[in-house]
């Protein structure tokens, strides 16, 4: 079994409650940040533990604190970003439903650090179970002293508040949800200036991802030398997995960043295999954003070597024949998934997402669902797959927000592997409708290539 | 999308408006306009959808202008502009969902309830749409039914008749 500091205790009963919280350890991180260290000194530990943001982006969380600004006299805030929306992804709501207190315990050692004397969870609005959830346990921490005026008798003070977003994929880029939060519409703000320096009201504001802000407290607890030890390389600590499609036991786990992706999927201990006997297809790694892999290349590099669950693993051979680390939303495709109606749909989550902002983006998303859809049913041309490679291209790195590349990496790395399977929708407009492309050779193993004496 | 049109003024009740009080108490004094969004939300739970006069109100709360919240209110997808069904349900229909067969939920709505994707039933009790990630892949598929946001997992066609028949006796 390998560590877990997140969810060690997610099967005790009752762990949503304060008191069961607090006898399996609850805010010992917080007596010890508030009592013992200073802010600077959290944020060195943060630093140390090579702790990286666990929303998508992968920027260390340590230096992202370091560049709040902190003019006098101007509050500075943190927003914790609880808008999961990356399809795939469901880690955040699994912890906030499990272990509320363990993101509220984050949020105290955080604002603490940061010194922001209010601090606002923005939660997606479809979550209103979690946002009451929440709720209830920042009441629980509030009456216990955690939480409002001179906590622990130190002098700081902390009002914690959620804030229910309103049903848009866009408002988990951080400057769309800020602007979310001051009650406008999420368009993304154009950087510089970054949040650190100019964020919610136009203060110096930091945003985290929700398991981000939840690792702050094995940090501060162990100590960040400690956290380093775990993980391999730059890729420190553990990870949550959101696990989903054709697979046995879909669900949220805990690895250990550096876990073969091939035991993730095949051990009993995390995914058990793919569901009724079928071979693995394809996966989407990091959710829907990144690129989709076939199976030999998702088990293996273009060498040979194993692929591992890191952020340097994963993205090892670049686009070409790696994905990304992403939100850790894992997403497996049976033998009888069709990459193309997959494509479609991915297609035309981001073009429902897209907030309208940048043209190459509004225009651009819509169009590749429409050509996507044409050739999903049967009545698309050969020169349709040359099109959409066009419009991918020209909307990556052409928005003021990251939506734009998020949408232009699914189609563009669907083409780069599974070309055949789009040519095949073409040529066979009838038989697709009927059945699927099937496995072809997407799952032929990949052997150790020869050592070539080079250079 | 918005239509201008003569509505039925609505009128705030006063638990509704002392709930709008607490809300801006979460915000510093001149940022009020932060509340807006759980102030529609709230709307919502109240009426079960958005109306332009709710919408007006709102505003002359705030005390911001009409537009502010119109863009608002369309922008994002949970509003209801217009009236749904007394059980709105909310299906998942990205990617994820989809692998698990759900698709197949949202076709066995459409004939189990007789009516097409944002039309309500003709006793007012249902409607149904598509919606995207409702994060809750490894459990999918899922629907939501709102205004309490109540959620449903891994469902399969014998589970959501039996879902309808138990909201239909309640």
């Amino acid at each position: 079994m390998s560590r877990k500091l997140l969810l060690e205790h997610i099967n005790v009963p009752g762990i949503n409650m304060l008191e069961v919280y607090r006898q399996k350890g609850g805010y010992r991180a917080v007596e010890k940040a508030l009592k013992t260290l200073t802010p600077e000194e959290i944020v060195e530990e943060v630093k140390k533990s090579g702790l990286r943001g666990r929303g998508g982006a992968g920027f260390p969380t340590g230096m992202k604190w370091s560049f709040l600004a902190k003019p006098e006299g101007v509050a500075r805030y943190l927003v914790c970003n609880a808008d999961e929306s990356e399809p795939g992804t469901f880690k955040d709501r699994y912890l906030m439903t499990y272990i509320p207190h363990a993101l509220i315990e984050g949020m105290i050692v955080a604002s603490f650090a940061l010194g922001a004397k209010v601090s606002y969870i923005y939660v997606r609005g479809e979550m209103m179970p979690q946002i009451r959830i929440l709720e209830r346990a920042i009441a629980e921490a509030k009456a216990a002293g955690w939480l409002g005026k001179n906590i622990l008798g130190t002098g700081y003070d902390l009002e914690l508040y959620v804030q229910p977003g309103g049903g848009a994929y866009i408002c988990g880029e951080e400057t769309a949800l800020l602007e979310s939060l001051e009650g406008k519409r999420g368009n993304p703000r154009i950087k510089p200036p970054f949040p650190a320096i100019a964020g919610l009201y136009g203060c110096p504001t930091v945003v985290n991802n929700v398991e981000s802000i939840a690792a702050v407290v094995p940090i501060i607890n162990d100590g960040g030398e400690e956290y380093a030890k775990i993980g391999i390389g730059r890729s420190t600590g553990t990870k949550l997995i959101s696990a989903s499609g054709n697979l046995v036991k879909p669900g949220v786990y805990e690895i250990e960043l550096g876990l073969p992706v091939e035991e993730f999927i095949y051990s009993d201990e995390y995914c058990g295999g793919i569901a009724n006997g079928k071979r693995l297809k394809a996966t989407v790694a990091g959710g829907s954003s990144v690129p989709v892999l076939p199976a030999n290349l998702t088990l293996k590099y273009a060498n040979g070597e194993p692929r591992l669950m890191s952020y340097e693993s994963l993205s090892e051979g670049g686009f070409a024949t790696g994905t990304m680390m992403g939100s850790g939303g894992f997403i497996a495709f049976d033998e009888d998934q069709c990459i193309v109606r997959n494509t479609w749909n991915f297609a035309r989550f981001y073009h429902h997402e897209s907030c309208g902002q940048c043209s190459p983006c509004r225009e651009g998303t819509g169009w590749m669902e429409k050509v996507l859809h044409k050739i999903e049913h049967g009545h698309g041309k050969m020169e349709d797959v040359d099109l959409l490679w066009d419009i991918q291209r020209k909307i990556e790195g052409n928005t003021i927000c990251p939506l734009g590349d998020a949408a232009a990496w699914p189609v563009a790395s669907a083409i780069r592997h599974f070309r055949d399977e789009f040519e095949w929708h073409i040529k066979e407009p009838v038989k697709s409708q009927a059945q699927n492309y099937g496995i072809a050779n997407y799952a032929v193993p990949i052997e150790k290539a020869p050592v070539t004496e080079e250079k | 999308m918005l239509k201008v049109e003569e509505q039925t003024p609505v009128v705030f009740s006063s638990e509704l408006l002392a709930k709008f009080d607490d809300v801006i108490t979460r915000y510093p004094a001149d940022k009020s306009k932060s509340a807006l969004l759980p102030l529609l939300h709230l709307v919502q739970a109240e009426f079960l959808w958005v109306s332009t006069s709710a919408m007006d109100k709102v505003a002359e709360y705030l005390k911001i202008q009409p537009i502010e919240v119109y863009e608002v209110a369309t922008f994002y997808s949970m509003y209801f502009l217009k009236p749904q069904g007394k059980y709105a349900m909310e299906v998942c229909r990205t990617g994820p969902c989809c692998l698990v067969g759900a698709e197949k939920i949202l076709d066995h709505l459409e004939s189990k309830l007789g009516v097409k994707e944002g039309e309500v039933t003709a006793d007012g009790l249902f409607s149904f749409r598509g919606v995207e990630c409702l994060a809750a892949c490894g459990f999918g598929p899922v629907l939501q039914i709102s205004p309490e946001y109540t959620f449903y997992e891994n469902l399969t066609t014998e589970s959501v008749d039996k879902l309808i028949e138990d909201l239909k006796n309640k």
